[in-house]
């Protein structure tokens, strides 16, 4: 495969919604998500992999969205912040940040939120050192680390099930 | 980002030609997590992105034959970390592929990526360098195996040729009981560059191996067959030379943000230390294990 003309075409599935789509190859994922699907949760911050606004689920694994051109997504399964809520309802994450009060400003909270979705799911009980870890790609200006931590535990505990 | 023509090869020889023929205009794409950057800073500004990640010969995968474990170089730093196999031969590797970025980068950086980089900083160079890696090289005339002490120049320089590209890296297996540890100095604890990054093994002939980055142009080893460092009930004064000889080269850079150089080496000091009290007490554990 190559891509001389400057633009391929790609197929993701965003949220479960599968998307055929021509797409610049300097463009990154994050562009093709907030510019060609306006699925604009997904934030835009530091571009060099420091801070995790962009965080995304790729085939499973979260990844900064900002670091990967989106035709290496080509084929992939992807969820955003927008595919968390389900039928109108919070995810039990979602829920535990507004009840902890782990969203201050709140641009952080969509990556913060798919890095603890990833935690949780490999580790259903983490320790809050494991969640300090899990969540070290993610930085909060507002400074809001205990109450992310702690939204993040209560869900580990099952206040939110 | 500026364009630029994205080329996804399927297998080694599609790849090596358009090195071969594009030169210094094509820069390999794995993990993407350091190119990526530089391709939106403009510091790096190729015609040609060559993506490796369909290229069978250089697979993800981590295998074991013959006394050699044998790691793709798209296999990402994190599934490094979390092998069983890498965990039960390698400790020291896994402990430094397990801090290297954040989950987020470690779930797209390659092992390959890392030392094809040669950053100083490099978490990975030390063990690597510890554990006698080979690596495994692919060019218009085949194959090559380079040992990993004659990899690195310099940041961002190695010994490869501009139309070789890393498809692998072979770690014998150690054939002693031995044990390592990797250490390191960051500014924060989490996603953070160190400011030193050290790894030292102990085998049970009292070999001592000792490498470490992040204070001179590239990680080095130095080698102890002396059996002074690995003695347990060694003084102080016996090692304090040999230690010197290890750590009187480093020379940190003063431009860098991170540490000043007299924080470097004496942090340098106080790791290695560290380090070789940790080896030694992890080959006693094994030793105590198959006793």
């Amino acid at each position: 495969m190559s891509g001389t003309g400057n633009t391929l075409p790609i197929e993701i599935t965003v949220n479960g919604r599968r998307h055929a789509l021509d797409v610049a190859v300097h463009h990154t994922l994050l562009d093709v998500l907030r510019d060609d699907l306006e699925l604009t949760g997904t934030k835009e911050c530091c571009l060099v992999g420091e801070c995790g606004a962009c965080t995304v689920m790729v085939n499973g694994r979260i990844v900064d969205s900002c670091l990967m051109l989106a035709v290496e997504a080509d084929g992939a399964e992807i969820v955003t912040v927008e595919g968390l809520a389900k039928d109108g309802k919070l995810s039990p994450l979602q829920q535990a940040f507004l009840d902890k009060g782990a969203a201050q400003c709140g641009f952080c909270t969509p990556g913060q939120l798919m890095a603890a979705q990833a935690l949780l799911a490999g580790n259903p009980h983490p320790s809050i050192d494991e969640v300090q870890e899990g969540l070290a790609g993610n930085l909060c200006r507002c400074g809001c680390y205990f109450q992310i931590a702690d939204a993040v535990l209560s869900v580990a505990e099952g206040e939110h099930r | 980002m500026h364009t630029f023509a994205y080329e996804r090869p399927a297998t080694l020889a599609e790849a090596v030609a358009l090195l071969d023929a594009h030169g210094p205009e094509a820069r390999l794409l794995a993990g993407g997590t350091d190119l990526i950057i530089r391709l939106r800073d403009g510091s790096a500004q190729p015609a040609v992105v060559v993506d490796v990640k369909q290229i069978a010969e250089m697979s993800s995968t981590i295998r074991e034959q013959d006394g050699i474990v044998t790691i793709g170089a798209t296999t990402v730093v994190a599934d490094i970390a979390a092998s069983e196999l890498v965990k039960r031969h390698f400790e020291a590797l896994a402990e430094a592929a397990a801090v290297v970025g954040s989950v987020q980068i470690r779930n797209r950086a390659t092992l390959a990526g890392n030392i094809c980089n040669a950053s100083p900083a490099a978490d990975t160079a030390p063990p690597l360098l510890v554990y006698g890696a080979v690596i495994v090289a692919a060019g218009p005339r085949g194959t090559r195996r380079i040992p990993i002490t004659e990899f690195f120049v310099r940041s961002g320089v190695t010994t490869l040729a501009p139309n070789e590209l890393v498809i692998a890296i072979e770690i014998p297996v150690p054939a002693r009981r031995m044990g390592a540890v990797h250490v390191r100095r960051t500014r924060r604890r989490g996603h953070d560059l160190a400011s030193v990054t050290l790894c030292c093994s102990v085998d049970e002939t009292g070999v001592t191996r000792l490498a470490y980055g992040s204070v001179g142009p590239r990680p080095v080893l130095y080698v102890d067959e002396s059996g002074v460092l690995a003695d347990p009930d060694g003084a102080d004064e016996a090692k304090a030379p040999i230690f010197e000889r290890m750590f009187g080269d480093a020379s940190p850079s003063k431009r860098s943000m991170r540490a000043s150089p007299e924080y470097r080496l004496a942090m340098l000091r106080v790791l290695g230390k560290r380090a070789v009290r940790t080896a030694i007490e992890r080959l006693a554990a094994e030793r105590a294990v198959e006793a």
